[in-house]
């Protein structure tokens, strides 16, 4: 077995543009590619996840291929039993990957991952631990409708004991997943639909990204929009719309939920002293409501303006595109937003 | 079955006597508790078990330290069988700092690696597909471990079950379902939850072997459980064992018993099985009444041991708030 160490916890410097460029999904497959190479103790499991599917979107692509069905292993339709199965495995050491299609199935393997999963080590006094990585898929903005289109990580960090990540770009894809599959803790790896097939330069062979490190997409001192996964790229648009205003827009990019990074935030919104928080998830009772009353507390008396929220509506998603488009937060939602705050 | 048939499947005097010996230790300590409980010596909450000892006691015959076990809030029995230390299982339960989980878990949450208890969960089925992943490592690894799941009857209405049942039978892992039928579900008997005859023959649809046992004979439970781990560990798939059961109590300490039929309830009660087994021993086994009494009077003296170092053990310190939620305590939001 191979021994690996959880990389250090170093602020991460941004890419060479030298990198080869990949799509996210391409990305994700190498973080799982990588460590199946180099840990056996490494397996994936999860529905249509063995090619010639190679999972419903490509996540796994090739990987039953190179290290057979053994260690790439189909399930039936099976969420409580996939994520069961994982826990039970990573008791005694091993690091599974499971696959839950959509994040919206998680409903379904809830008591697993929030009563089993999360409290495991917690409950058995750190004799036991459950180093696994729930990878799933994210809809919303594809007219998937109300069931395959949830962004529910406010479920997972309401939950003690399950760390979150949301990458934004192929490269931190890589990086965070990577890191996930050899952290000690169950981490939830949240693959945005609408992000998969975008590209970026991604660092060639073993590449880790530390948990609990922001990132700032986009410095400026203004205004900082405190964001992940899908609302990246909305909110570096609206950052590029509002620089032609005069408006200086800081985009951080908090990559994880948990840890959360808040020295990142309190020192971009310090010197900013405006902030917007952005999200996929519900705004009511959301990740965002979180992170304003930090902000909130840490920094009363040196805001410009009250923090600002943007998440989506209180409604299931709706189907038709013409409903749904104003479910969520986009580019021009965020600049106008921003712009109430300057 | 008679003595000569339990000699002929292999329950020999020395395997007998020692699952006397874990018989004894699971209702002593769970006299004990009763009564510690009821004096108000230590508080916990307190799921009996009086009336199955014999499940896990035989079944533990058939396995080693290494091999894995998952159970439930209702439980206690099997952390016994698979060898957690008494001191430490009470300490636990009474929330010391001594316990398995450092007091943290309770008697929900009992586990113990170093003995192969894994896991016991505080929610009906949710073990079953954990014990699916554990028996799963040992087919990846290449090792002969069994995985063993307990499980009360009430468990087999839930989905998670059903799915772990399902995903075992197709991995060919090797696990052994334990079904203890004590003929409720918390407060809700059998007949009152499902149309089903025979639980065994509800999963042999699933295309794994079935079989129904008297959970309350040894020499049954002995030869069903050393067929169904024999099974696993020579790689030959899952086992559903459904051990026939009565449990003699509430579905927890202090709770009522009015829902149960009251003559069935004094028909299993006349033939509890720790009673019923002794009797076997002395009568048909020919094993003197001295050798039982000797047995009886050291696990009593080690149970009074345990209970009195669990009584002079302290809670867990504050400090121990925060720790173990996660791997590293700087992930923990503050």
């Amino acid at each position: 077995m191979t021994v690996t160490r959880p990389p250090e916890r170093t602020r991460n410097q941004a890419s060479g543009d030298g990198d080869p460029v990949h799509t996210l999904s391409e990305g994700v497959n190498q973080a799982m590619d990588i460590a199946m190479a180099e840990d056996p103790e490494v397996f994936l499991l999860g529905e249509d996840i063995e090619d010639p599917i190679g999972g419903v979107m490509k996540g796994s692509k090739g990987l039953s291929t190179t290290y057979g069905r053994q260690r790439v292993r189909n399930t039936p339709i099976s969420e409580q039993a996939i994520v069961g199965a994982a826990i039970g495995a990573s008791l005694v050491g091993m690091r599974p990957v499971a696959e839950i299609m959509l994040m919206d199935f998680f409903a379904v393997a809830m008591d697993q991952v929030a009563n089993h999963a999360a409290k495991l080590r917690y409950m058995s006094g750190g004799r036991t631990h459950v180093p696994i990585t729930i990878r799933t898929s994210v809809g919303g903005g594809r007219q998937f409708g109300a069931q395959h289109s949830q962004s529910l990580e406010a479920w997972m960090m309401h939950v003690p004991g399950l760390k979150v990540a949301v990458p934004s770009t192929p490269r931190d894809a890589k990086g965070l997943l990577y890191s996930c599959i050899f952290d000690d803790d169950p981490c939830i790896f949240m693959e945005t639909m609408s992000l998969l097939f975008t590209r970026g330069p991604v660092p060639a062979g073993r590449f880790a990204i530390p948990l609990g490190v922001a990132e700032v997409k986009r410095a400026g001192d203004d205004v900082t929009v405190v964001t992940w996964g899908w609302q990246v790229p909305e909110a570096l648009a609206a950052a590029e719309a509002l620089a032609g205003e005069g408006i200086r827009v800081e985009v951080l990019d908090l990559r994880t939920l948990v840890p959360l990074d808040r020295e990142a935030i309190l020192a971009s919104v310090a010197r900013t002293t405006r902030a917007v928080v952005v999200h996929a998830a519900t705004q009511f009772a959301g990740p965002g409501a979180e992170i304003a009353a930090l902000i909130g507390h840490e920094l009363f008396g040196q805001l410009s303006a009250p923090v600002e929220r943007l998440g989506a509506v209180y409604s299931p998603i709706p189907y038709a595109t013409e409903l749904e488009t104003r479910a969520f937060p986009e580019r021009t939602r965020i600049a106008d937003a921003i712009r109430t705050l300057v | 079955m008679t003595a000569t048939q339990g000699a002929e499947s292999g329950l020999s005097d020395a395997a007998a006597l020692r699952i006397f010996r874990t018989v004894t230790a699971i209702r002593c300590t769970e006299d004990r508790i009763v009564r510690g409980l009821g004096a108000g010596e230590f508080r916990m909450t307190y799921y009996n078990v009086r009336g199955q000892e014999v499940i896990p006691a035989a079944i533990g015959e058939h396995l080693r330290r290494d091999d894995y076990m998952v159970t439930t809030y209702r439980g206690m029995h099997d952390c016994i069988a698979k060898g957690v230390p008494l001191d430490e299982l009470v300490a636990e339960m009474c929330g010391k700092v001594t316990g398995t989980s450092k007091g943290k878990g309770g008697p929900m949450h009992l586990s113990d690696p170093q003995s192969g208890l894994m896991v016991t969960t505080g929610v009906v089925g949710g073990g079953l597909p954990i014990a699916v992943g554990l028996a799963l490592s040992s087919q990846l690894r290449g090792t002969d471990q069994v995985t063993v799941v307990n499980f009360g009857d009430g468990a087999t209405s839930i989905g998670a079950t059903h799915e772990a049942a399902n995903l075992a039978t197709l991995w060919q892992v090797p696990l052994v379902f334990v079904c203890q039928n004590n003929r409720y579900g918390e407060h809700t008997a059998y007949a009152d939850y499902t149309r089903t005859p025979s639980l065994a023959e509800r999963f042999r649809g699933y295309g794994m072997e079935a079989v129904t046992v008297d959970g309350n004979s040894v020499p049954d439970m002995f030869a069903a459980a050393a067929e169904a781990v024999e099974r696993a560990r020579a790689g030959g798939g899952p086992t559903f064992l459904e051990c026939l059961t009565y449990r003699l109590g509430g579905h927890s300490f202090g709770a009522t018993t009015e829902y149960m039929d009251p003559d069935e309830f004094a028909s299993a009660e006349e033939d509890e099985p720790v009673g019923k087994y002794r009797r076997w021993l002395r009568d048909q086994r020919g094993i003197t009444e001295e050798a039982l009494v000797a047995i009886e009077g050291a696990v009593t003296v080690e149970v009074e041991a345990a209970v009195e170092s669990a009584k002079a053990s302290d809670p867990p310190p504050v400090e121990e708030l925060l720790l173990d939620v996660f791997s590293d305590p700087v992930s923990v939001p503050r």
